[in-house]
């Protein structure tokens, strides 16, 4: 036979050919490419079903993390100028930049979208966001009198829309309008559509209820015209975001509406450049008479301070550690969240630990670990018995009481947990029988609920049935000969036990600790019923941020630590039993 | 050997009863005593309770009645780690968890034994059974009768005098289950060791024991060394189970001496040797093993009765001729004939007769 094919190998100086006269490789890499394809589409529902709804809320955690687009996106203009200030030697920064939060904070309000900001800096900043809910209500006073200057000029045409749009609006200036747009689509936080998003907008065309038109494709109608951006620079540029918005938001055409109070500042500042009474004087297109006026009103009054307009509004804004946090906090990506989520923060010389008053992430996750270890410590102290008991009775025996271990699976969560707080209160069950037994007097009744002891109790019991399971599966796949053949060779029952059965055992125990550990680690509900405040878990505080302060980036922050910590201990479980050492069967 | 006299009596079971669910017994007033260095076998259907008699032996079943004795004291109430009893299990029953020297020095150390001892107690156990190489080898990575081999060893190393094994060999195949036998057999001379062992191939418990057990419904059926069980069973179970075997039925005519007539329920007359039978007219099953029965002529003596017989089927063995014959309405009547070159070789429909010495034909109860 060896010799059959030494030989073909031999006469045939090319390579092997299959049947049909192609090579042998090409036919064999092509067959085994078809079974690919094939396993690959009948597990593809699955894989997609997987990746949808387990690992893209993970990634999507992931990325919540270090996400931090919300400051660049609401204030992209003071962002900018920022990146010139140092924080740590200047005072407050230039007048620039808060010419520049003027007019972002301006369209964050009418979008209402500033207090969302304000909320995101309170995390680093207790305080700021009530700042920016009070600057953005105050922010139409800013300029008054430069407004009403402009305006008393020529009330009828200045409040006019048409008028606006005669001396600012024309058929160029596409860019400018597309990048307000930009800007406006990135604060509303709508992203553009993918493939999919494309499909399935399709899909509802075919069926008749089509997707709401995008921000970013809608028609604006409107244009810019060169004299007007040439001449007034500043006030085009907030021209376009007011109809950007105006378009966009409250759906009305540009020409009709009396532009709000930022385009008006930007027109006194324009109007009060050094060179701008001789740009207007050249002027000759609509409205040049009373852009003529307007300068000479507006050439009357002192430039527009948006420091001191600030610093009206709130003296807070004269207060550099806001600077900072906007500042620290303008990149796209932050480790903020992380940073928080380890007790630390971001101060003017790096990395500093937070206020001792703030640092509880870390006490709470050290916790619990320690918890969750103590938790499944004592699973398998007490699942190990009962897995043996139910391993070696007669069938019978042993489904009444595997229905008795199964029974907390077909309760309900809250009830087994307050049936713990029955048993546990002070005026509770245990209490009472140890007061009435005299072991206990009735002025020192324990406390053993809405503490750790309480929680302990009572995840041990909701998650013993995790450990006794696999332990169980395990131990009814150990022959009972191994026992009696250990007996048979002269060891005692302990010795048998120990050196015989129990290292057979082991695999379960690891199944068990794993599961309980890992349910434990992430366990909720049940020291937030129990756990008082000493016995809550890192989970208690993620529930806390992401339902009531919706910090969702703390929350994903810490989410993905705890994520990272599983894995860690699970790796060096691995490391160190081995994870072939696991068995969820016999 | 076989008189076993009760006063030197090693292994004893004295009227032996075992029920496990309080209304029938498994084992049924049993009487057995063997002496020290016998090799004996426990053959038998299943379900008729070997097992149940080694465990008790080996102290994993409490007898419910009557005495085992182990070197003449009674080991009734002596827990199993106490009993010094080596045992081979079915399915071996090696720690996967230990290698194969662990697993053998496992005796040693729960006896406390010293490290040095230890060590080269195990390796004489493992040269014994020709797996010096394999000491640190973990159960899983050898073969099943590599496997089998430990378990001997590891009964063996801690010198026990007696060493139970419960069908030790049923896992392998045949021709590695005869080389064991052969192994166990020679291990087992060499060291004097006393030896039970159960089991339910008879070609087994034939080639391996001094003495067979045949066990059947709880009770023991025939004990005797093998050849007497083959040729001379005392009861038609015995006859039936051991071996190949003919079996007709019919009364019993006339007894004179040492041989009788029985005539069979298809009127022919044949010669027997009354076993169970006692008297005229009782009712018996003959039984004649298949090479004890002559068709060639000049070999039947002129005056035994002769049968008609009509040959269905002839089938070549090599060593043996095996023919089927239809024998006074019994079409499954069959014979054996040694290859040899005068041996007639009968073809299918040849009319012949046959017949035997009145010895060879055993007539047991009905
Ligand atoms: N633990 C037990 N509980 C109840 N009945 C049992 C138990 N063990 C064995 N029996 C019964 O006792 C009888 C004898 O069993 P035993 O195991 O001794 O048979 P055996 O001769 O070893 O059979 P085999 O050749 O199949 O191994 C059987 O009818 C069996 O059902
Ligand atoms: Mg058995």
């Amino acid at each position: 036979m060896a010799d059959a094919t030494a030989d073909q190998a031999e006469t045939q100086s090319g390579p092997m050919l299959a049947a049909d006269g192609t090579p042998l490789k090409r036919s064999l890499a092509r067959s085994l490419r078809m079974q690919r394809i094939r396993a690959l589409m009948l597990v593809a529902p699955l894989l997609i079903f997987v990746l949808l709804t387990f690992l893209s809320p993970i990634f999507d955690m992931l990325f919540r993390a270090v996400e931090n687009r919300i400051v660049g996106d609401t204030l992209p203009r003071t962002v900018e100028v920022l990146k010139d200030w140092d924080p740590e030697t200047s005072d407050v920064p230039p007048e620039a930049a808060f010419q520049a939060l003027y007019y972002d904070l301006f369209l964050a309000a009418e979008a209402k979208k500033h207090t969302r900001l304000g909320t995101r800096l309170n995390y680093e900043d207790p305080g700021i966001s009530s700042l920016f809910r009070s600057s953005g209500r105050s922010l139409d006073d800013l300029g008054e009198d430069h407004i009403e200057a402009i305006e008393d000029t020529a009330k009828q045409d200045w409040r006019e829309g048409a008028f606006w749009y005669a001396l600012l609006g024309g058929d160029a200036g596409e860019p400018v309008v597309e990048s307000a747009r930009s800007q406006f689509v990135a604060l509303e936080g709508e992203t553009p559509r993918g493939p999919v998003g494309v499909v399935w907008c399709g899909l509802r065309n075919v069926v008749g209820a089509p997707c709401p038109p995008s921000l970013s494709r809608m028609p604006l109608n409107f244009g810019l015209s060169n004299d007007a951006m040439a001449m007034l620079p500043t006030t085009s540029l907030q021209y376009a975001a007011f109809g950007v918005f105006t378009v966009l938001e409250d759906g009305e055409a540009l020409q009709e509406e009396d532009p709000w109070e930022a385009v008006y500042v930007a027109m006194a500042q324009d109007l009060a450049a050094p060179d701008a009474a001789a740009k207007v004087a050249a002027y000759t297109g609509p409205g040049a008479a009373e852009l003529q006026a307007a300068q000479q009103a507006i050439a009357a009054l002192p430039p527009i301070s948006f420091r001191d307009g600030f610093a009206e509004i709130d003296e807070d804004w004269l207060d550099p550690t806001v600077w900072r946090s906007i500042k620290a906090y303008s990149p796209k990506y932050t480790p903020g969240y992380f940073l928080n989520a380890v007790d630390l923060e971001m101060g003017p010389d790096g990395v500093q630990a937070r206020p001792e008053s703030q640092q509880i992430y870390v006490m709470l996750f050290k916790r619990t670990l320690i918890m969750s270890m103590a938790i499944t410590i004592s699973c398998i102290m007490l699942g190990y018995p009962v897995a043996w008991l139910l391993s070696n009775l007669p069938d019978r025996k042993a489904n009444m009481l595997m229905i008795l271990v199964l029974l907390p699976f077909w309760t309900s969560l809250l009830v087994r947990t307050s049936a713990w707080k029955v048993m546990l209160q002070q005026q509770g069950v245990i209490n009472d029988t140890l007061v009435w037994l005299g072991i206990v007097s009735d002025t020192n009744r324990l406390v053993m609920i809405n503490n750790q002891f309480g929680t302990i109790v009572a995840m041990t019991h909701i998650l013993l049935p995790f450990m006794i399971l696999p332990l169980y599966s395990v131990m009814k796949g150990i022959p009972p000969s191994y026992l009696r053949a250990a007996k048979s060779l002269g060891a005692n029952n302990w010795t048998a036990f120990w050196r015989v059965y129990f290292p057979q055992s082991v695999p379960g125990i690891g199944a068990g600790s794993i599961l309980v550990f890992i349910l434990a680690i992430g366990y909720y509900i049940t020291p937030e019923l129990v756990g008082g405040t000493t016995g809550t878990f890192i989970s208690n505080r993620i529930a806390y941020h992401i339902s009531s302060s919706l910090n969702w980036g703390l929350a994903a922050a810490l989410g993905s630590i705890l994520l990272v910590a599983v894995l860690v201990l699970y790796w060096a479980y691995d490391r160190i039993v081995g994870i072939d050492n696991v068995k969820l069967g016999g | 050997m076989l008189d076993t006299a009760t006063g030197d009596a090693f292994v004893e079971f004295d009227r032996v009863q075992k029920s496990y669910d309080g209304e029938t017994l498994v084992v049924k007033d049993l009487n057995l005593a063997l002496p020290k260095g016998e090799f004996l076998t426990m053959l038998g259907p299943s379900g008729s309770g070997k097992t149940t008699c080694l465990m008790m032996l080996a102290g994993f079943e409490t007898a419910t009645y009557g005495d085992i004795r182990l070197g003449g004291v009674s080991i009734n109430n002596i827990p199993p780690h106490k009993r010094g009893i080596g045992m081979v299990f079915q399915n071996y029953a090696l720690f996967p968890h230990m290698t194969v020297a662990e697993n053998l020095a496992f005796p040693l150390e729960v006896r406390k034994m010293g490290k040095s001892e230890r060590e080269q107690k195990v390796k004489r156990a493992l040269d014994m059974v020709q797996m010096g190489d394999f000491g640190g080898r973990r159960p899983a990575q050898l073969s099943g009768g590599q496997q089998q081999r430990i378990a001997l060893a590891r009964a063996l190393v801690f010198e026990a005098e007696l060493v139970l094994m419960d069908e030790p060999l049923g896992a392998l195949d045949k021709q590695l289950r005869e080389h064991m036998q052969f192994e166990i057999k020679r291990i087992a001379d060499n060291l004097g060791i006393t030896v039970v062992y159960v089991t339910h191939d008879q070609t087994e418990a034939l080639t391996m024991s001094d003495r067979v057990a045949v066990f059947n419904d709880g009770k023991i059926q025939q004990l005797a060394p093998p050849d007497v069980l083959y040729e001379a069973p005392e009861n038609s179970f015995v006859a039936q189970f051991i071996g190949e075997n003919n079996t007709m039925e019919g009364v019993v005519t006339e007894i004179k001496g040492d041989s009788c007539l029985v005539q069979l329920d298809g009127g022919a007359l044949i010669d027997a040797k009354p076993v169970n039978v006692t008297k005229a007219g009782e009712r018996t099953q003959v039984s004649i093993r298949p090479e004890r029965v002559e068709f060639n002529a000049e070999r039947l003596s002129p005056d035994a009765h002769l049968l008609d017989a009509e040959v269905k089927e002839f089938i070549y063995m090599g060593d043996i001729f095996r023919t089927r014959l239809s024998v006074a309405g019994n079409d499954d009547f069959i014979i054996k004939s040694r290859n040899a070159p005068d041996q007639e070789r009968l073809k299918p429909g040849q009319k012949i007769k046959i017949g035997w010495l009145a010895e060879d034909c055993r007539a047991l109860d009905a």
